[in-house]
């Protein structure tokens, strides 16, 4: 039997995601009509074997009570766990402190995700490519543009693509474009490995003299990171197979990036389950392409919506309104000819009248760039947090907006506090 | 009489607009510049007009013999091979305003106001010296040449450039009543009226200051241009109301000063105003925001667009959700594509825009 281990961090984690995350742990922000952590959950369920799908992090477990109970109920066959780590302990620290409770039940593979990140998850090919290599994990990468490889974590591959020889983080110069989509999948072996290294790391400490380290390292033997610790070696010591995927990927880090990842999820069930998606309806307003419209939003006949559109519960967008690559959060109101472009408009704001909300689209080039407390440098997608009201005419342009602000004028390339 | 229009040349700080038409053809208002200012003459009493120009385009010459029958007056052009400056073409078309004894007008064709011509001639009459010139009050007279008159006396002893210090807040607003004899004054050659002339004058003690009721604009550059068609219209509203689109009738009317020409056509849900100029055979489309704007003859705009503080040109259109705003010039014929944004945009003729213009720039 296998499991599942998602990584979901904590709330002092996902800074970028603010101002979105002050309201919503980032794993529950939705994305294609639902959180993102379900598509992963999703993804696991169609995986053969998977018993237990358990997810750790930092947050308090009430936290991911109702989503998990509704997973109990989608999905069945499955058994969902929620496991806290009690103290920040490197990536993989909490894995390997969990173990136990990880290997209960005679468990032979180990998945690993990140939920920070959106993809088809191709977790059958994966686990495919992991039984063949009979290594002790399997990374998945994706080969991205050279120029942007050194934000993320490189893996330098053999010449037959199957095994990685060396794994590098987000290093300066270039080392390989085929990065890690952030999943994995292991055997139990792992925990093994995390054993040595942790011995080995304690040997090497106690060799030192004890006074000049102990106060300010008295832990460190207990924190692992899975990338620069574990992987590292696993690649140097070839016990690293590699799955190359050619399917979507990509990361959910900043907020903006929301938005592309609500877009590749609402194409994806363009395939996968159409009847989610909006239809175009003689009565019912204009749709361009896909568009996810929960039933309880009300859309006016004479609006114009999509592509990569979602609306979410109660929301009720106005006569003649234009909303396009854009996320609308629960009870929104969209008033008559407002206009909302590559955009994210939070939890109960409100749009007047000929209001105009529009960011750049994000790209992968602009999402690493980071946003300047003078503002100039915002260059993407327009963020409004919780309870945003936009008066009547007012245009917010490529402007992030903390929750709760009314905006009276016109506002380019801001941060609004 | 008499009156004599400074055009000059090719009005390039009104472009794009002057690339399709010569700057007093431009509507203002939806009537061309240079005929608001005959048809006030012609109340006057003008019977001739000289155009002082550095060119002659054949569309102004065409136009203008049209105004020559519609009124029963003469209008000639006085082309000069050199730019004169404001007082050379006084003394170039000296055949025509010394024909006779009976003072002449000077007016800079770029000066819009409730042109008080009648009263400044029964004025000028009466005080029986050379010149008068017309005065309008501003604000800030830091910034322009003043007119400094003897105390509770409207002759004028002396004009200050730029003041520092306040002497006064009346300046010269570009529109003048002569004596022929002023020509003597001037030779042929560029020469400005405002420095070389006046100062002159004044120490001769023929020069009176009348006073401008009302507003007054100089429209020679869009932004002025905006504003110039907001004065015109608020001044409409209290002298002709009835010109303008009723609050009353009409429920897109928001705050009022809409001109809308009678062959327009405006859909459902707009929400128009204040100070909006609607040209001949205009389609506006369903829940559209207009404000602070100029939309020429032939326009279309379409449903849910937002156009403020910006002027859109002949046979132009701009798309579903567009949102023009920050002084943008359409030129003729300028097409933007649904959801566009276009802020302070100038965009030559015949051009299509596809993408945001987010800061102001020109558009070739």
């Amino acid at each position: 039997m296998n499991k599942a281990v998602i990584l979901v961090g904590g709330p002092s984690r996902a800074t970028r995601f603010r101002p979105l995350s002050m309201n919503l742990p980032q794993p529950l922000f939705p994305v294609g009509g639902k959180p993102i952590i379900w598509h992963q959950v999703n993804a696991l369920s169609k995986t053969p074997g998977i018993t237990e799908i358990i997810l750790l992090g930092l947050f308090e477990a009430h936290v991911f009570k109702s989503f998990l109970d509704q997973c109990t109920l989608e999905f069945p066959k499955i058994e969902f766990k929620y496991l806290r780590e009690f103290a920040l302990l490197g990536t993989a620290g909490g894995l390997f402190h969990f173990r136990d409770q990880i290997m209960h039940g005679n468990t032979k593979n180990i998945f690993l995700l990140y939920t920070d990140i959106c993809s088809a998850f191709p977790l059958t090919e994966l686990l495919e490519k992991h039984e063949q290599s009979k290594s002790i994990g399997t990374i998945m990468v994706k080969k991205v543009p050279r120029e942007l490889a050194s934000n993320y974590g490189c893996v330098v591959a053999d010449s037959e693509k199957k095994m990685a020889l060396h794994y590098v983080e987000k290093p300066e110069t270039y080392v390989s474009d085929l990065v890690s989509t952030g999943v994995y999948v292991f055997t139990t072996e792992i925990f093994k490995l995390m054993s040595e290294i942790i011995e080995e790391r304690s040997k090497e400490l106690s060799n030192l003299p004890k006074k000049a380290f102990h106060d300010n390292f008295g832990n460190i033997h207990d924190s692992l990171r899975l990338e620069q610790d574990v992987l590292q070696k696993m690649a140097s010591e070839h016990n690293l197979g590699i799955y190359i995927t050619d399917t979507f990927w990509r990361q959910i880090k900043s907020a903006a990036s929301a938005v592309p990842a609500n877009a590749e999820y609402l194409m994806q069930t363009q395939k996968s389950n159409p009847s989610m998606l909006a239809k175009q309806n003689p009565e019912g307003p204009t749709i361009i392409g896909s568009v996810y419209i929960h039933p309880s939003a009300s859309v006016d006949p004479t609006a114009k919506i999509g592509p990569n559109v979602s609306i979410h519960s109660r929301v009720s967008i106005g006569a003649g309104a234009r909303i396009k690559n854009s996320i609308i959060l629960d009870n929104v109101v969209v008033r008559d000819y407002a206009a909302v472009i590559n955009a994210i408009v939070g939890w109960n704001g409100k749009i007047g009248r000929w209001a105009r909300v529009e960011g750049n689209p994000c790209n992968d080039l602009n999402d690493h760039e980071y946003v300047t407390s003078a503002g100039v440098k915002i260059n993407s997608i327009c963020i409004l947090g919780q309870e945003t009201i936009v008066k009547n005419e007012v245009f917010v342009r490529s402007s992030i907006v903390l929750p709760y602000k009314e905006i009276s004028s016109d506002k380019h390339n801001e941060i609004l506090m | 009489m008499k009156a004599l229009i400074l055009v000059g040349g090719f009005g390039t700080r009104l472009r794009p607009l002057t690339l399709t038409l010569p700057k007093p053809l431009v509507e203002f208002a939806n009537k061309p510049m240079i005929l608001h200012q005959i048809e006030a003459l012609v109340k006057a009493g003008v019977t001739d007009v000289v155009l002082a120009v550095n060119y002659k385009p054949e569309v102004m010459a065409s136009v203008l013999k049209k105004y020559e029958e519609k009124f029963g007056i003469k209008i000639t052009f006085s082309v000069e091979n050199e730019p004169l400056g404001t007082a050379g073409p006084l003394a170039l078309a000296r055949s025509i305003l010394c024909k006779d004894d009976s003072p002449f007008f000077v007016l800079n064709a770029d000066v819009t106001c409730d042109y008080p011509f009648k009263e400044m001639l029964a004025f000028h009459t009466a005080h029986g010296c050379e010149g008068t010139i017309l005065a309008t009050k501003v604000e800030e007279p830091s910034k322009y040449g003043v007119i400094v008159t003897e105390s509770n006396s409207s002759l004028i002893k002396c004009f200050v450039e730029k003041p520092v210090e306040f002497v006064g807040n009346r300046i010269n607003a570009g529109i003048y009543i002569f004596n022929p004899s002023i020509v003597d004054r001037i030779e042929l050659r560029p020469t400005s009226i405002e420095k070389e002339i006046f100062p002159a004058m004044a120490a001769n003690e023929q020069l009176h200051t009348f006073d401008l009721e009302g507003y007054w604009m100089d429209v020679g550059q869009p932004k002025d241009f905006i504003a110039g068609t907001c004065l015109y219209l608020s001044s409409l509203a209290k002298k002709q109301p009835e010109l303008l689109a009723s609050p009353v009738d009409n429920d897109f009317v928001n705050g009022g000063n809409v001109l809308v020409h009678p062959t327009a056509v405006i859909g459902n849900g707009c929400k128009i105003g204040p100070n909006v100029s609607i040209g001949p055979n205009v389609i506006i489309g369903d829940g559209v925001r207009l404000e602070k704007c100029v939309i020429m003859e032939d326009v279309q705009i379409k449903s849910y667009s937002f156009v403020r503080n910006s002027i859109v040109g002949w046979h132009s259109s701009v798309g579903s959700w567009s949102r023009l705003d920050g002084v943008s010039v359409l030129g003729d014929d300028v097409h933007i594509n649904d959801e566009i944004y276009v802020n302070g945009a100038q965009i030559l003729p015949h051009k299509s825009i596809s993408a945001n213009v987010t800061e102001p720039k020109i558009v070739m």
